[in-house]
């Protein structure tokens, strides 16, 4: 079947954008989850007809299709959980059009989150959504996931800056929802399509809203003897109706590793640090800097320090966002969760989670967004240690479900993916799941699009058969 | 008849006797669009409000939910009601943790009841929406209406966390969650935004909650031209000053504002009228914060004001207090445009903001071809509220109102801006289509709708877009 479909496919697309060799195809069973599932053929397009033919050709064959930006994604939910074409929107990579009047962007799903920010720069603007991904992570990726970071504190996730999408459907159709404005008559269609995983259409082209450079911004870093007095401050600057621009926590076992790799200034003896930021008119920002100084103090912060200047400020930053990639000198392979609590319940839940770290084996670190009660919970295990990584995942979902427990959600700009699918019912009923399905299905009623993603087996597209494979240490079933 | 009274005493087997009216007085409260109900049903629980719809289903009868009714004029007419469901039983804050910045609120909850605990706390939800004062947080979702804090808050869309409603299935469904950032499962919450009663009956909604600004102050920048006005407005927007609000005010509007105000029942706290000058478009900037911030802006805006000496502007600096009466009548502004003309046709039109200029010379331009009075009030993100006044319920003047709305929404779709006409007589909705002109996403809303609804339940035709 497939080499039928991959020679129609690179009659389409050319052969150079077309890979079906396994040494080829073995690249992208991963993402930055711990799932795997290899595609049978990756393709390359460069157009919104190059998209929709594919769908056809897929469609054709009964093949599913999964769309992939850059595969930085924690859920897995660009993988090919049951094979079939996956499409890799890396050459759809053009800002088609820039508006600094009107604080808009139009771009295909490939360009890198940065990349918008960048050539926005030059008229004062910027692409609000910064997860820490961003300088690899492609817009149609957080599209997709509904994507989130840092600063979503204050400016909120992907959806609140998308205003219209073009879409392709399974059957190849070609739709635009939205308007480049915001209001369009009608549902909320976008509010719906940003964040469904690619599980009701593939997203080709993408009208977002820029945001205006502020006048002002000052990075603090508060320091800590003890992570319940850094979380006990995230909960006061909160009650106290302070709005950080962003607002991040980095425990001391994370920071020190953290500290050895980029050496941002964390103080490696400290147990936790806060990394905050407000911005805003110069008025604004000394003012709310000096709040916020004032409860990390009353919070027995052993300092706080303030970035004197911008690279300063960049270093630290830097030590935020290059944070996993420091965890790898330490392990094989780590697990980074991603779950969401109220922010109040941020202390219990952080010594929980040392608990559930105690009682499996592992040290478990948190680097997260704490303004949002957004964490992420870091298991460091070896792969080839196939009973080290059944306790990882025993670990990970026990911490998700205490999220959930305290009134919490599985995912907070992650998606639920094949990560945590079959944890939706924690949350969802069968009746919630009857109706999301009858939506999925309005839209993909034959299950082309990412299969086996967000509904647990058996309440989504039906009993999706998983495809044998040989057995692989690290890989979940 | 008697199927009606069969319907209304099955009904009252269903959720109870004294959840279901059928007296035809109170039915006639309930009327859509010069459409009557048979019975109205008055749950006090989801539950029931669930089996209403259950029984709704089993009987092939077409439901509207309700609050307060102060928006049920918008939308097309439906094609069929058989049965109001009035929501405003259900009026519990289900859940407030200022803490967390989260409020969980029952869907026939009148916005005051949640609005006073918020103060109590400094905090607020920015939905001051027409007539939000005597609305139903559910009404005020599924209306799906704006408020002129969208500049700085966005819309609902950017706040609403999660909902709980019945579909058309006649089952309590959930969506989103109580915490500020969440993507687990579908969106689905945020298709009840404008909604207007056909996917679900909203029964419960979560939102995010903001801090009340320690102070803020008012701006009104008054030029006799428009396209001053507008040049202004730019130069606001390039400033770094971050408003929370800027709109617009026509002359007439203001006009209308200061005729309120004369009729008020309570004096002023700060009288507008002789305030402003008459004849000029109102720039109306509302900045929030700490009153350094607010100070600030004040020698901002003086600033701007002072390179423009030559525009004949007149800058008009409101305090905290001085401003509120303003702002609560730009706020208003649409109950107080069909409280002094009911058969006003009142379009919302959305565009980019570069393109209004240009948009509203040719609106001003078409309503005097028809000899139609007009008021426009415009929010500087790209939102326009143009209204169309009849000066007397003839023929004529109906029909001029018929061919000028015909005539907007296709300038509208020339200019690539959306609009609609959510407030209008209902004798014009069999003329023109209140959702304009021709959308492309029309068959992915009605795979929604069906989705949602299988049977159309819930109000039938009141959203019918163009394909």
């Amino acid at each position: 079947m497939y080499s039928i479909l991959v020679r129609e496919l690179e009659k389409l697309l050319g052969s150079s954008s077309v890979l079906s060799r396994q040494e080829d195809l073995v690249l992208y069973e991963y993402d930055g989850s711990v799932e795997k599932g290899r595609p049978d053929v990756v393709v390359f397009p460069t157009s919104t007809e190059h998209v929709s033919g594919i769908v056809k050709l897929a469609a054709k064959h009964n093949v599913p299709i999964v769309g992939r930006g850059a595969g930085t994604g924690l859920s897995g939910g660009a993988l090919a959980r049951t094979g079939g074409v996956m499409i890799v929107f890396a050459r759809m990579n053009r800002i088609l059009a820039l508006d600094p009047e009107n604080q808009r962007a139009v771009v295909q799903p490939g360009v890198v989150n940065s990349e918008l920010t960048r050539a926005a720069e030059p008229y004062g603007l910027y692409f609000a959504p910064d997860p820490s991904s961003q300088k690899s992570c492609t817009i149609g990726g957080n599209v997709a996931e509904n994507a989130g970071g840092p600063h979503t504190l204050a400016y909120g996730v992907t959806s609140n800056h998308v205003t219209a999408l073009e879409l392709v459907l399974p059957d190849g159709e070609v739709v635009r929802i939205g308007s480049a404005q915001g209001d369009a008559p009608g549902y909320d269609l976008t509010g719906l399509f940003v964040g469904s995983e690619g599980t009701l259409a593939l997203v080709t082209e993408i009208t977002v809203k820029l945001s205006c450079k502020p006048e002002a911004i000052k990075t603090l870093l508060a320091i800590y003897d003890s992570v319940d007095d850094a979380a006990e401050t995230v909960v006061d600057i909160t009650g106290r109706a302070i709005t950080p621009s962003a607002c991040e926590m980095l425990d001391g076992w994370t920071l020190r590793t953290v500290e050895d790799f980029v050496h941002a200034g964390f103080p490696r003896d400290s147990a936790a640090v806060l990394l905050l930021e407000v911005e805003g008119l110069a008025e604004a920002v000394a003012a709310q800097a000096a709040t916020i100084t004032e409860v990390c103090n009353a919070h027995h912060a052993r300092e706080v320090r303030v970035a004197r200047d911008n690279t300063e400020r960049e270093l630290l930053w830097k030590g935020r966002k290059n944070a996993f990639g420091a965890l790898g000198r330490l392990a094989p392979n780590n697990y980074v969760l991603d779950g969401v609590i109220p922010r109040t319940k941020l202390p219990q839940t952080l010594r929980r989670i040392q608990e559930i770290g105690k009682q499996y084996g592992f040290d478990i670190g948190n680097i997260f967004h704490a303004g949002d009660g957004n964490l992420h919970p870091i298991v460091l295990y070896d792969p080839r240690d196939k009973a080290q990584f059944e306790r990882a995942l025993k670990a990970s979902s026990e911490i998700i479900r205490y999220c959930v427990e305290v009134g919490g959600a599985l995912t907070g700009e992650h998606g639920v993916g094949m990560e945590k699918s079959e944890l939706m019912p924690l949350l969802f009923s069968d009746v919630d799941f009857d109706l999301m399905r009858r939506v999925h299905d309005a839209f993909n009623p034959n299950c082309a699009l990412n299969p086996g993603k967000i509904f647990p087996l058996g309440k989504g597209c039906g009993e999706i058969r998983l495809r044998p494979r040989p057995e692989k240490a690290g890989a979940r079933k | 008849m008697s199927s009606i009274v069969n319907f209304a005493s099955r009904l009252e087997s269903a959720i109870g006797g004294s959840h279901v009216i059928a007296d035809p007085a109170v039915c006639a409260e309930y009327a859509v669009d010069e459409i009557t109900p048979s019975a109205v049903a008055k749950p006090t629980s989801a539950g029931q409000a669930a089996e209403t719809v259950r029984f709704a289903a089993l009987e092939k009868l077409a439901l509207i939910p309700c609050g307060n009714r102060t928006k049920l004029g918008i939308g097309m007419p439906p094609t069929r009601y058989d049965l109001a469901l009035d929501m405003t039983g259900l009026n519990q804050i289900a859940h407030y943790d200022p803490g967390d910045l989260t409020l969980s609120v029952d869907a026939g909850t009148n916005f005051n009841e949640f609005a006073v605990p918020l103060y109590n706390q400094k905090q607020f939800l920015p939905l001051s929406v027409p007539f939000y004062f005597e609305s139903t947080i559910g009404g005020i979702i599924a209306s799906g209406v704006d408020s002129s804090l969208r500049h700085s808050y966005g819309t609902a869309r950017d706040f609403l966390i999660g909902a709980e409603f019945v579909d058309g299935t006649g089952r309590l469904c959930k969506s989103g969650g109580r915490v500020v950032k969440n993507v687990t499962g579908y969106d689905l919450h945020k298709l009840l935004i404008g909604s207007i009663g056909t996917l679900a009956v909203i029964t419960r909604l979560n939102f995010r909650t903001f801090p009340a600004a320690p102070a803020s102050r008012g701006f009104v920048a008054s030029f006799p031209s428009l396209e001053d006005a507008l040049a202004f407005r730019s130069l606001v927007e390039a400033s770094p000053l971050r408003p929370s609000s800027i709109e617009l005010v026509s002359p007439p509007l203001l006009q209308l504002f200061l005729e309120a105000e004369k009729n008020a029942a309570e004096p002023p706290l700060s009288p507008l009228h002789e305030k402003f000058p008459n004849d000029s478009w109102h720039l109306c900037v509302s900045v929030e914060g700490t009153p350094e911030v607010c100070d600030r802006a004040t020698r901002e805006f003086e600033k701007l004001a002072a390179s423009l000496e030559a525009k004949k502007m007149q800058l008009t600096i409101l305090g905290e207090n001085e401003g509120a009466d303003l702002w609560h009548y730009i706020g208003q502004a649409i109950p107080l445009l069909l409280e002094s003309c009911p058969s006003a046709a009142i379009f919302k039109i959305t565009l980019l903001p570069n393109r209004m200029s240009a948009l509203l010379s040719q609106l001003r331009a078409l309503a005097g071809q028809a000899s139609l009075d007009h008021v426009t009030l415009a929010r500087s993100c790209g939102v326009v509220y143009f209204a169309l006044l009849p000066r007397t319920d003839d023929a004529n003047s109906f029909d001029r109102l018929g061919q000028a709305a015909s005539a907007i929404f296709a300038l509208c779709t020339k200019e690539n801006a959306s609009a609609t006409l959510p407030w209008c007589p209902t004798a014009m909705k069999r003329r023109v289509n209140v959702w304009g002109t021709r959308r492309t996403d029309f068959a992915v809303q009605h795979k929604l709708k069906f989705a949602f609804d299988p049977q159309n339940l819930f109000a039938p035709g009141r959203l019918t877009l163009n394909a």
